[in-house]
Protein backbone atom coordinates (compact mmCIF):
# COMPACT_ATOMS: atom_id res chain seq x y z
CA UNK A 1 0.00 0.00 0.00
CA UNK A 2 1.42 3.47 -0.81
CA UNK A 3 2.34 5.34 2.36
CA UNK A 4 1.68 9.03 2.87
CA UNK A 5 5.37 9.86 2.37
CA UNK A 6 5.54 7.94 -0.90
CA UNK A 7 2.69 9.91 -2.36
CA UNK A 8 4.59 13.17 -2.14
CA UNK A 9 3.39 16.55 -0.85
CA UNK A 10 -0.30 16.88 -0.11
CA UNK A 11 -2.07 18.56 -3.00
CA UNK A 12 -5.42 20.23 -3.21
CA UNK A 13 -8.64 19.35 -4.93
CA UNK A 14 -8.86 16.33 -7.14
CA UNK A 15 -5.29 15.07 -6.93
CA UNK A 16 -5.61 14.74 -3.18
CA UNK A 17 -9.02 13.11 -3.47
CA UNK A 18 -7.78 10.58 -6.00
CA UNK A 19 -4.89 9.67 -3.71
CA UNK A 20 -7.31 9.13 -0.84
CA UNK A 21 -9.59 6.88 -2.88
CA UNK A 22 -6.54 4.98 -4.13
CA UNK A 23 -5.58 4.22 -0.50
CA UNK A 24 -9.06 2.89 0.15
CA UNK A 25 -9.03 0.60 -2.88
CA UNK A 26 -5.52 -0.65 -2.02
CA UNK A 27 -6.68 -1.37 1.53
CA UNK A 28 -9.81 -3.20 0.41
CA UNK A 29 -7.87 -5.37 -2.05
CA UNK A 30 -6.51 -7.48 0.81
CA UNK A 31 -9.00 -9.87 2.50
CA UNK A 32 -7.40 -9.53 5.94
CA UNK A 33 -7.57 -5.75 5.75
CA UNK A 34 -11.20 -6.00 4.58
CA UNK A 35 -11.95 -8.12 7.64
CA UNK A 36 -10.19 -5.65 9.95
CA UNK A 37 -11.99 -2.61 8.49
CA UNK A 38 -15.32 -4.43 8.60
CA UNK A 39 -14.75 -5.39 12.24
CA UNK A 40 -13.94 -1.78 13.14
CA UNK A 41 -17.02 -0.56 11.29
CA UNK A 42 -19.26 -3.11 12.95
CA UNK A 43 -17.89 -3.02 16.48
CA UNK A 44 -16.19 0.35 16.88
CA UNK A 45 -12.61 1.18 17.88
CA UNK A 46 -10.54 -1.83 18.94
CA UNK A 47 -7.01 -2.86 19.83
CA UNK A 48 -4.97 -5.31 17.82
CA UNK A 49 -5.57 -7.83 20.62
CA UNK A 50 -9.36 -7.37 20.46
CA UNK A 51 -9.31 -7.93 16.72
CA UNK A 52 -7.09 -11.01 17.02
CA UNK A 53 -9.67 -12.53 19.35
CA UNK A 54 -12.48 -11.90 16.87
CA UNK A 55 -10.79 -12.60 13.54
CA UNK A 56 -9.02 -15.67 12.12
CA UNK A 57 -5.84 -13.61 11.64
CA UNK A 58 -2.70 -13.68 13.77
CA UNK A 59 -2.06 -10.76 16.09
CA UNK A 60 1.22 -10.00 14.34
CA UNK A 61 -0.50 -9.79 10.98
CA UNK A 62 -3.26 -7.59 12.42
CA UNK A 63 -0.69 -5.25 13.99
CA UNK A 64 1.15 -5.02 10.68
CA UNK A 65 -2.05 -4.23 8.75
CA UNK A 66 -3.18 -1.67 11.32
CA UNK A 67 0.16 0.13 11.05
CA UNK A 68 -0.23 0.29 7.27
CA UNK A 69 -3.85 1.42 7.53
CA UNK A 70 -2.90 4.13 10.03
CA UNK A 71 -0.07 5.37 7.77
CA UNK A 72 -2.59 5.55 4.94
CA UNK A 73 -5.03 7.55 7.04
CA UNK A 74 -7.79 4.93 6.98
CA UNK A 75 -7.67 4.25 10.71
CA UNK A 76 -6.64 6.57 13.51
CA UNK A 77 -4.56 5.29 16.43
CA UNK A 78 -5.88 6.47 19.76
CA UNK A 79 -4.09 6.03 23.09
CA UNK A 80 -6.25 3.86 25.34
CA UNK A 81 -6.23 2.38 28.82
CA UNK A 82 -3.02 0.82 30.11
CA UNK A 83 -1.10 2.16 27.06
CA UNK A 84 -3.13 -0.06 24.74
CA UNK A 85 -3.55 1.59 21.36
CA UNK A 86 -7.06 1.46 19.91
CA UNK A 87 -7.72 1.94 16.23
CA UNK A 88 -10.71 3.88 14.95
CA UNK A 89 -12.00 3.64 11.39
CA UNK A 90 -11.86 6.96 9.50
CA UNK A 91 -14.95 7.44 7.36
CA UNK A 92 -13.79 10.52 5.41
CA UNK A 93 -11.50 8.57 3.05
CA UNK A 94 -14.38 6.20 2.39
CA UNK A 95 -16.39 9.13 1.04
CA UNK A 96 -13.79 9.72 -1.66
CA UNK A 97 -13.98 6.07 -2.70
CA UNK A 98 -17.78 6.21 -2.50
CA UNK A 99 -17.85 9.12 -4.92
CA UNK A 100 -15.93 7.08 -7.46
CA UNK A 101 -18.31 4.16 -7.02
CA UNK A 102 -21.49 6.27 -7.06
CA UNK A 103 -20.71 7.46 -10.57
CA UNK A 104 -19.87 3.90 -11.68
CA UNK A 105 -23.06 2.58 -10.12
CA UNK A 106 -25.23 4.95 -12.14
CA UNK A 107 -26.44 3.19 -15.28
CA UNK A 108 -27.54 5.54 -18.06
CA UNK A 109 -26.83 3.22 -20.95
CA UNK A 110 -29.60 0.83 -19.91
CA UNK A 111 -32.34 3.48 -19.58
CA UNK A 112 -31.27 5.34 -22.72
CA UNK A 113 -31.39 2.12 -24.73
CA UNK A 114 -34.87 1.54 -23.33
CA UNK A 115 -35.86 5.09 -24.34
CA UNK A 116 -34.77 4.44 -27.91
CA UNK A 117 -36.65 1.11 -28.01
CA UNK A 118 -39.75 2.78 -26.57
CA UNK A 119 -39.69 5.57 -29.18
CA UNK A 120 -39.05 3.12 -32.03
CA UNK A 121 -41.91 0.88 -30.95
CA UNK A 122 -44.39 3.74 -30.74
CA UNK A 123 -44.42 4.03 -34.53
CA UNK A 124 -44.81 7.23 -36.53
CA UNK A 125 -47.73 9.45 -35.48
CA UNK B 1 -7.30 7.87 -11.63
CA UNK B 2 -9.71 10.23 -13.40
CA UNK B 3 -12.36 11.00 -10.85
CA UNK B 4 -15.87 10.94 -12.34
CA UNK B 5 -17.75 14.04 -11.19
CA UNK B 6 -19.81 14.25 -14.35
CA UNK B 7 -21.47 11.66 -16.57
CA UNK B 8 -22.41 12.58 -20.13
CA UNK B 9 -24.09 10.70 -22.96
CA UNK B 10 -25.19 11.89 -26.40
CA UNK B 11 -27.39 9.91 -28.74
CA UNK B 12 -29.08 10.44 -32.09
CA UNK B 13 -32.76 9.52 -32.15
CA UNK B 14 -34.83 9.13 -35.34
CA UNK B 15 -37.77 10.94 -33.77
CA UNK B 16 -38.68 14.63 -33.64
CA UNK B 17 -37.94 16.63 -30.47
CA UNK B 18 -41.61 16.94 -29.53
CA UNK B 19 -41.99 13.17 -29.38
CA UNK B 20 -38.76 12.70 -27.41
CA UNK B 21 -39.82 15.50 -25.06
CA UNK B 22 -43.10 13.73 -24.36
CA UNK B 23 -41.28 10.49 -23.54
CA UNK B 24 -38.99 12.32 -21.08
CA UNK B 25 -41.49 14.58 -19.33
CA UNK B 26 -44.79 12.74 -19.04
CA UNK B 27 -45.92 10.11 -16.56
CA UNK B 28 -46.82 7.78 -19.44
CA UNK B 29 -43.36 8.14 -20.98
CA UNK B 30 -41.29 7.84 -17.81
CA UNK B 31 -43.47 4.99 -16.54
CA UNK B 32 -42.82 3.00 -19.70
CA UNK B 33 -39.14 3.26 -20.61
CA UNK B 34 -37.62 4.33 -17.26
CA UNK B 35 -39.72 3.18 -14.33
CA UNK B 36 -42.69 0.84 -14.29
CA UNK B 37 -44.91 3.61 -12.96
CA UNK B 38 -44.41 7.36 -12.68
CA UNK B 39 -45.99 10.65 -11.80
CA UNK B 40 -44.67 14.10 -12.58
CA UNK B 41 -45.55 17.69 -11.78
CA UNK B 42 -43.77 19.29 -14.73
CA UNK B 43 -42.68 22.72 -13.51
CA UNK B 44 -39.56 24.09 -11.78
CA UNK B 45 -39.86 23.04 -8.16
CA UNK B 46 -42.37 20.33 -8.98
CA UNK B 47 -41.86 16.78 -7.79
CA UNK B 48 -41.96 13.51 -9.66
CA UNK B 49 -41.47 9.88 -8.77
CA UNK B 50 -40.78 6.62 -10.52
CA UNK B 51 -41.50 3.17 -9.14
CA UNK B 52 -40.29 -0.21 -10.22
CA UNK B 53 -41.98 -3.57 -9.86
CA UNK B 54 -39.19 -4.69 -7.49
CA UNK B 55 -40.27 -2.02 -5.00
CA UNK B 56 -37.57 0.57 -5.75
CA UNK B 57 -38.67 4.15 -5.96
CA UNK B 58 -36.86 7.38 -6.80
CA UNK B 59 -38.12 10.90 -6.13
CA UNK B 60 -37.24 13.70 -8.52
CA UNK B 61 -37.31 17.43 -8.01
CA UNK B 62 -37.87 19.20 -11.31
CA UNK B 63 -35.50 22.14 -11.85
CA UNK B 64 -35.64 23.25 -15.51
CA UNK B 65 -38.49 22.96 -17.97
CA UNK B 66 -37.88 24.64 -21.35
CA UNK B 67 -40.06 22.76 -23.79
CA UNK B 68 -38.94 21.10 -26.00
CA UNK B 69 -35.22 21.74 -25.41
CA UNK B 70 -34.13 21.41 -21.79
CA UNK B 71 -35.42 19.25 -18.95
CA UNK B 72 -33.51 19.17 -15.67
CA UNK B 73 -34.13 17.53 -12.31
CA UNK B 74 -32.29 16.44 -9.18
CA UNK B 75 -32.41 13.11 -7.41
CA UNK B 76 -30.81 11.20 -4.55
CA UNK B 77 -27.25 9.91 -4.96
CA UNK B 78 -27.18 6.18 -5.56
CA UNK B 79 -25.76 4.13 -2.71
CA UNK B 80 -26.11 6.76 0.00
CA UNK B 81 -28.53 6.36 2.92
CA UNK B 82 -32.03 7.58 2.11
CA UNK B 83 -31.72 10.37 4.69
CA UNK B 84 -28.65 11.85 2.98
CA UNK B 85 -29.77 15.18 1.51
CA UNK B 86 -27.17 15.35 -1.26
CA UNK B 87 -28.51 15.06 -4.80
CA UNK B 88 -27.12 14.98 -8.29
CA UNK B 89 -28.49 17.09 -11.14
CA UNK B 90 -29.59 15.50 -14.40
CA UNK B 91 -30.13 17.66 -17.47
CA UNK B 92 -31.54 16.47 -20.81
CA UNK B 93 -30.93 18.69 -23.85
CA UNK B 94 -32.84 18.09 -27.08
CA UNK B 95 -31.59 19.53 -30.38
CA UNK B 96 -33.32 19.09 -33.74
CA UNK B 97 -31.18 16.99 -36.05
CA UNK B 98 -32.71 16.72 -39.49
CA UNK B 99 -36.04 15.05 -38.79
CA UNK B 100 -34.71 13.55 -35.61
CA UNK B 101 -33.25 14.64 -32.28
CA UNK B 102 -29.82 14.80 -30.76
CA UNK B 103 -30.38 13.99 -27.09
CA UNK B 104 -27.72 14.76 -24.50
CA UNK B 105 -27.94 13.81 -20.83
CA UNK B 106 -25.48 15.17 -18.28
CA UNK B 107 -25.46 14.19 -14.64
CA UNK B 108 -23.30 16.21 -12.24
CA UNK B 109 -22.75 16.52 -8.52
CA UNK B 110 -20.93 13.34 -7.56
CA UNK B 111 -18.11 15.49 -6.15
CA UNK B 112 -20.38 16.52 -3.27
CA UNK B 113 -19.58 13.23 -1.61
CA UNK B 114 -16.29 14.68 -0.43
CA UNK B 115 -18.08 16.79 2.14
CA UNK B 116 -16.38 19.14 4.54
CA UNK B 117 -14.91 16.41 6.70
CA UNK B 118 -12.60 15.28 3.89
CA UNK B 119 -10.05 18.08 4.29
CA UNK B 120 -10.27 18.23 8.08
CA UNK B 121 -9.78 14.53 8.69
CA UNK B 122 -7.31 13.82 5.94
CA UNK B 123 -4.93 16.75 6.21
CA UNK B 124 -4.26 15.94 9.85
CA UNK B 125 -0.58 15.03 9.95
CA UNK B 126 -0.83 11.64 11.58
CA UNK B 127 1.95 9.97 9.57
CA UNK B 128 4.88 10.25 11.96
CA UNK B 129 2.94 9.67 15.15
CA UNK B 130 1.11 6.58 13.99
CA UNK B 131 4.37 5.05 12.75
CA UNK B 132 5.79 5.31 16.23
CA UNK B 133 2.63 4.00 17.79
CA UNK B 134 2.62 1.13 15.34
CA UNK B 135 6.06 0.10 16.50
CA UNK B 136 4.98 0.46 20.12
CA UNK B 137 1.96 -1.73 19.44
CA UNK B 138 4.08 -4.41 17.86
CA UNK B 139 6.44 -4.29 20.82
CA UNK B 140 3.61 -4.52 23.39
CA UNK B 141 1.77 -7.23 21.51
CA UNK B 142 4.93 -9.33 21.33
CA UNK B 143 5.51 -9.01 25.09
Amino acid sequence: MPSQSERGPAGHGHTDMEAVAEQVFAALADPSRRAILAALAAGGPATATDLALRLPITRQAIAKHLTLLAEAGLVLAEPGERRRVRYRLQSAPMHAAQQFLAALARDWDGPLGALRDHLDSEGTP
Amino acid sequence: MGFPDRIERTMQLAHPPAKVWAALTTAEGLGTWFGNEAEIDLRPGGTAWMKWDNGNQVDLRVERVEEPSVFGFTWHIYGLPDEDPRRTYVEFTLEPDGGGTQLTVVETGFAQLLGDDHQVAYEGNTGGWTSELGELTTYLDAA
